[in-house]
């Protein structure tokens, strides 16, 4: 026997896709549900199972190198005109294997083995802290108690804020290593999301936002006042856009 | 040579790229071998850069596996045309490739998801895959697979009912196995 409610609520219910009427509603009808509330757990036992057996497969390490490779001569070629003549096409492919040599390549290795490390970096950290007890050393919703345990404990400042009255509070922070740097690790939630805010000193004085994912965590980097900033959580990516407006603002 | 291809270039990289992961592990489950993903998402990125003047902003991941998941479907089509007949429906009947007895056989849990998942047909692996690997919300997931947003939980609630009773037919082998 099934029931209506299976269909029509309790999938975006788990998923947290309802509308707050809507999640509302469907609270009420799990109270006298005993098939919908069996399900909500059989849900929840997928969704563990799918959590240990880390099924999610990154590319390996040849297939990125591969897209490296295969991307290059993908850089846009001058369309042969009829009027150009051969020395014309020449020197211009000259130029732009030149180029190519100059600048692209060695930008492209860079940057992408760069993020690569980054990523993973980043998502290692975030699940590192989801391990029980490891998410807070000091554990507060004060933006003043959190500013001053982090004093003397990294040498670099930083602004502490709570984001409760847009659904972001603040429940702590922690002295995190991120591929071997030390950096400052705020932690927000809002209703089911938890989320890592990094913070380290950076050379540049601002720079806009980056975003990515990794086994389906998302991640947005950013600079402001010579201070490095990264945002992950495995919220959407729109929820993470809003947590990271409201921390650049 | 001009500023505009050095800047969409840029942006490509910038974009498009952190999300290689995401595009070779959807390839990966939509085609089953770690080998074919490898060719398909290859060829998805090539032409997720041919089209990307087309790219007008927004959720780049979205974008960059929409174009991986058509380029999987052609990829099936063209030389696994079976395995995109084949639809469920919800009486159950697995999919050829991997009976519960084989499903049993796997020990490990892992495994044992492994298998189950890789037997519910493409278009409800793929919602599973996106929902519970990639972590995408409705509305990603819609823009992916070209579904509307409406229809997207039933499509995750089918899937997933198939996946539990895949998961419960195999269990059920293993625990007569030990008897």
């Amino acid at each position: 026997m099934t029931c209506d409610f299976a269909d029509s609520h309790l999938h975006g219910y788990f998923d947290g896709e309802l509308s707050d009427p809507s999640a509302a509603e469907f609270e009420r009808h799990l109270q006298h549900c005993d098939h919908c509330a069996v399900e909500l757990v059989e849900l929840d036992l997928l969704s563990g199972q799918f959590q240990v057996a880390q099924l999610y497969e990154a590319a390996p390490a040849s297939f990125r190198k591969k897209i490296r490779t295969s991307l290059r001569p993908v850089v846009p070629t001058p369309t042969p005109s009829s009027r150009l003549s051969w020395r014309w096409l020449a020197a211009a492919a000259l130029l732009l294997v030149a180029f190519v040599v100059w600048r692209v390549i060695p930008a492209f290795h860079g940057e992408e083995d760069y993020q690569a490390r980054f990523a993973t970096g980043i998502v290692e950290a975030h699940l590192r802290s989801l391990l029980p007890g490891k998410m807070t050393n000091v554990n507060s919703n004060d933006p003043q108690t959190v500013r001053a345990w982090f004093e003397g404990k990294v040498t670099f400042v930083f602004p502490v804020r709570d984001f409760a009255d847009y659904g972001f509070s603040l429940r702590g922070g922690r002295v995190d290593v991120v591929q071997g740097r030390t950096v400052a690790a705020l932690v927000y939630a809002n209703r089911e999301h938890l989320f890592n805010v990094f913070v380290w000193p950076a050379r540049e004085q601002d720079a806009s936002p980056r975003a990515g994912s990794r086994q389906g965590y998302q991640w947005i980097v950013w600079g402001k006042d010579k201070t490095e900033f990264c945002a992950v959580s495995d919220a959407a990516p729109a929820e993470l856009g809003q947590l990271q407006r409201l921390l650049a603002d | 040579m001009n500023d505009l291809d050095a800047e969409n270039r840029r942006r490509f990289e910038q974009l498009v790229l952190p999300h290689v992961d995401a595009a070779f592990n959807l390839a990966r489950w939509l085609l089953r071998s770690r080998e074919d993903a490898e060719d398909v998402a290859q060829e998805a990125l090539l032409r997720a850069c041919r089209f990307f003047r087309g790219f007008h902003g927004g959720d780049a991941r979205a974008w960059l596996l929409q174009i991986v998941r058509n380029s999987c479907y052609t990829w099936l089509e063209k030389n696994r045309p079976r395995e995109l007949m084949v639809e469920y429906d919800e009486e159950l009947h697995p999919h050829p490739v991997a009976t519960p007895e084989s499903i049993a056989i796997a020990e490990e849990g892992r495994e044992r998801l492994t298998r189950a998942l890789e037997t519910v047909p493409p278009r409800f692996r793929e919602v599973l895959v996106l929902r519970e690997l990639e972590g995408c919300s409705y509305k990603e997931i819609a823009t992916i697979t070209s579904i509307p947003i409406g229809t997207v939980m039933s499509s995750l609630s089918r899937a997933r009912r198939q996946l539990q009773s895949l998961l419960v037919s195999s269990s059920h082998k293993e625990a007569l196995r030990d008897v």
